[in-house]
């Protein structure tokens, strides 16, 4: 179902209960990754936010070429692609970590971006005699399983600076590729849809083993009267 | 540059188009009266499909969501504003600590607020009857109750009537069903014997009338709602008022410096900068109406010197600014391994924020702090946003596997702990205390010309040893529900996780009602003492907080003010 279509259905009430669940999947939508280089402000920023933002688009890109193809080697070990999985180049996860670099407040975020890409290039070229994204992937993994583990119960501040700088790239190439389309419908949230909301599914509640009081659903709201006026008497007690 | 007078005079001038500001608009167009509402910020329509948030993906925002500085709660937050807004500082007293948190849009911060909508109780009027600390409100639960019931029904509130003895009963809507982390909330509250009722929020859960829809379980009410199934100033208030009997002109980015007054010292109107044009415009009215909040509008009422009123409008008590408080506020989080390996096969996102909730249950007589608080619960599948997938195998370490990594070990991690943590915010009752306070700072103007507001705010061991309690019963409860608790558990060096006064927004007192005019600012009809044709509608008249939000008694008592106001034009009495 379109989903402005459905919306409008369950705003005047055209909707039977739980329908609009089964509604649409985020896949199905014709809404691309916004470009971080359009310069066309948008209507649901403020005039301020608009100007900082095409400052930032009018701006250099953060990272050079070849920082730009270093990332994408290294955020592409982090989510490889494969038969059953999209990759982080599929989602251009690269691009914007570009963009929160420059819309950051954080210097200590670019300096340890920039200072990272250095040291990994670095210590590539010491152990391999060559950089990074040069290496083959067998040398790259076996780097990359120096810094990639962390003990949480040590403090972020006391672990050494390759381990925090991959966790970061880790983290932005999470929240990178999850945010998209295609993260979206590999991790299967349902959302962000029109919906009637009418309590976890039987099967949910055995798998945790919790249930429903009678008592308490029974306050609950009768979605099929949703959209009958309320009415109460004196006492408040509703009566439609 | 010649100030630019408008020559209408208006029955009424609205300063701010909030909860309070939106409900004397409503109230006073439909009694017929002309009014003018002048806001400090832009239009805003949730419902218009460019300017609206909701249902937007993640990926339609360049920073995937996140907040920022100038809206901090996230990119989609519909509110424009936030901690510190540029041009528009404000300072501190050396040593204290107080977070302001604007918004400025037609609507103002009900846009984005929580829609936890609960009346004050009948003990929240008397504190001081009740244990000695701060002062009684000069009115009681019976005088605001017939306000409560209206605007449960001209607005919309979900809940239930449960009979007790200081959370009121109300007329409801049915409220949702439970989600399944509010389940496991619910076995761990009761086992530690702390009572959990359905929330009460204001959502429409039901149809209450044929302008506003029906709530369709996005859970995005941070962002408005564009079928106006939400409560927010501007489309439930404002927009309606348009449409009434009554005459509404809207003056958007307009600020308003003071409040102009007469050789009687009466309030005249308004002198306002409009931010398009850069220059000082002035409107005229039999009343001036403020509700700019509670610390805008004080600033106002500072910034309006005159002959009459050497200490500022309204200030002949030097009350205005004292007594600012704010609710108290504590977290806490834990990861729940029974949640884990949860079924997507279904949408969850609910209404905007919690399904159930636990009022206040202690006996303070019995505990070292005065006031109660009571619990929001929050957890979920929630849409992903930016700050998903961080540190996305942490629990690793409560199985004694290695926490990192890369490849496909990630995307299984993400899912097996999507959904399995669930957190707990108590927000309590502070005492307002005259020695925490907001002033103009005689150094600072903001880049409109207006003088600023300084900040003095200290919490004082009462707030402490609450915090220590909610902390406490996090503990307690997250545990009951099988939890690893995340973080540290705050102690006396961190005043026990209490919150900067300022970060929960509930502040309140500034211009504090009360019977003697050398002790309050304004009258229990919210009107000056000093000065008749003025009023003050935002939480400044608020005697005290309560463990309850604050935005359910702004409403009712500005309707009850806006009342008044009809009659006591109608009599030709102002």
């Amino acid at each position: 179902m379109d989903r402005r279509k459905s919306l409008k259905a369950i705003a005047l009430g055209s909707v039977a209960t739980g329908l609009a669940a089964h509604g649409c999947k985020p896949g199905e939508e014709k809404q691309d990754i916004v470009d971080v280089n359009a310069h066309e402000p948008a209507k649901w920023r403020t005039d301020y936010e608009n100007k900082i933002l095409s400052e930032i688009k009018e701006g250099e890109y953060f990272f050079n070429e070849h920082q730009r193809e270093t990332m994408v080697v290294l955020c592409d070990l982090i989510l490889p692609s494969s038969e059953e999985y999209k990759g982080a180049s599929d989602a251009d996860v690269v691009s914007f970590i570009d963009f929160m670099a420059r819309d950051t407040e954080s210097e200590k975020m670019q300096t340890d971006l920039k200072g990272g890409l250095m040291w990994l290039d670095h210590k590539c070229n010491t152990e391999n005699g060559v950089v990074f994204k040069s290496a083959t992937e067998a040398q790259q993994k076996a780097m990359l399983d120096d810094i990639a583990y962390y003990d949480p119960k040590v403090p972020e501040n006391e672990r050494p600076f390759g381990v925090n700088f991959f966790s970061m790239v880790r983290n932005m190439t999470m929240s990178g590729f999850y945010t998209t389309k295609i993260g979206i419908e590999e991790l299967g949230y349902k959302g962000n849809m029109p919906n009637v909301w009418n309590g976890v599914p039987q099967d949910v509640l055995d798998q945790h083993g919790v249930a429903y009081d009678p008592e308490w659903i029974a306050k609950c709201v009768d979605q099929s009267k949703r959209n009958i006026t309320a009415e109460w008497d004196e006492n408040g007690n509703l009566i439609t | 540059m010649q100030i630019i007078e408008n020559s209408t005079v208006y029955d009424a001038i609205i300063v701010g188009s909030g909860a309070g500001g939106g409900m004397a608009t409503k109230v006073l167009a439909d009694a017929g009266l002309k009014v003018a509402v002048v806001e400090a910020g832009p239009f805003f329509d949730p419902a218009d499909p460019e300017q609206k948030t909701q249902l937007r993906w993640p990926y339609e925002s360049e920073r995937r969501g996140a907040g920022t500085r100038y809206r901090p709660f996230g990119d989609y937050d519909a509110a424009y504003g936030g901690w510190d807004i540029e041009g528009e500082p404000y300072t501190h007293v050396e040593g204290t600590k107080f977070n302001w948190f604007r918004s400025h849009m037609l609507g103002g911060r009900t846009n984005h607020w929580g829609r936890i909508s609960l009346r004050f109780g009948p003990k929240d009027f008397k504190g001081k009857d009740r244990d000695g600390y701060g002062d009684n409100w000069p009115i009681g639960y019976d005088d605001v109750k017939p306000y409560y019931d209206k605007v449960d029904k001209m607005i919309g509130v979900f809940g239930t009537n449960e009979g007790l003895p200081n959370d009121p009963d109300g007329f409801f809507l049915p409220p949702p069903k439970p989600r399944l982390h509010e389940l496991f909330y619910i076995n761990g509250a009761k086992k530690s014997g702390i009572p959990v009722y359905p929330s009460r929020m204001s959502m429409l859960t039901k149809r209450i009338n044929n302008d506003r829809g029906v709530c369709f379980y996005c859970g995005q009410c941070a962002r408005a709602c564009q079928v106006y199934a939400d409560f927010s100033a501007g489309t439930c208030l404002i927009f309606p008022a348009q449409k009434s009997r009554g005459q509404v002109d809207l003056f958007v980015n307009s600020v308003v410096r003071e409040v102009t007054t007469d050789d009687e010292g009466r309030a005249t109107g308004v002198s306002y900068i409009s931010k398009d044009d850069r220059k000082e415009y002035k409107l005229k009215g039999k009343t001036v109406i403020l509700a700019a909040s509670a610390c805008s509008s004080a600033r106002i009422l500072m910034n309006s010197k005159s002959k009459q009123h050497p200490n500022g409008l309204g200030n002949s008590s030097d009350v205005v600014g004292k007594y600012l408080h704010d609710s108290t506020g504590a977290d806490r989080a834990a990861f729940i391994p029974d949640l884990m390996n949860r079924k997507v096969s279904y949408n969850e996102d609910g209404v905007g924020g919690m399904h159930i909730y636990s009022p206040w249950w202690g006996d303070n007589s019995k505990l070292d702090f005065p006031r109660g608080y009571h619990l929001e619960i929050w957890g979920g599948m929630g849409m992903p946003s930016y700050g998903t997938g961080f540190n996305v195998n942490d629990f690793n370490k409560f199985f004694g596997t290695k926490a990192g990594g890369y490849g496909d070990i990630l995307r299984s991690d993400l899912k097996k702990y999507y959904g399995a943590v669930v957190g707990i915010s108590a927000r309590g009752e502070s005492i307002a205390r005259k020695d925490n306070y907001c002033e103009i700072d005689p150094n600072v103007v903001d880049e409109w010309g207006i003088p600023v507001l300084r900040f003095n705010y200290k919490w004082s061991d009462l707030e402490r040893n609450q915090a220590k309690h909610a902390h406490d019963t996090f503990e307690e409860i997250l545990t009951n529900m099988g939890g690893e608790l995340m973080g540290d558990k705050p102690g006396k060096d961190r005043d026990y996780g209490l919150h900067t006064p300022g970060a929960i927004i509930h502040e309140v007192g500034t211009t504090r009602m009360g019977d003697d005019p050398k002790t309050s600012v304004t009258n229990k009809y919210n009107q000056l003492h000093d000065v008749d044709n003025v009023f003050i509608v935002d939480a400044g008249v608020f005697t005290s907080q309560a463990d309850k939000n604050c935005t359910w008694t702004i409403l009712a008592l500005s309707w009850r003010a806006s009342d008044y106001i009809v009659e006591q034009l109608k009599k030709q009495n102002i």
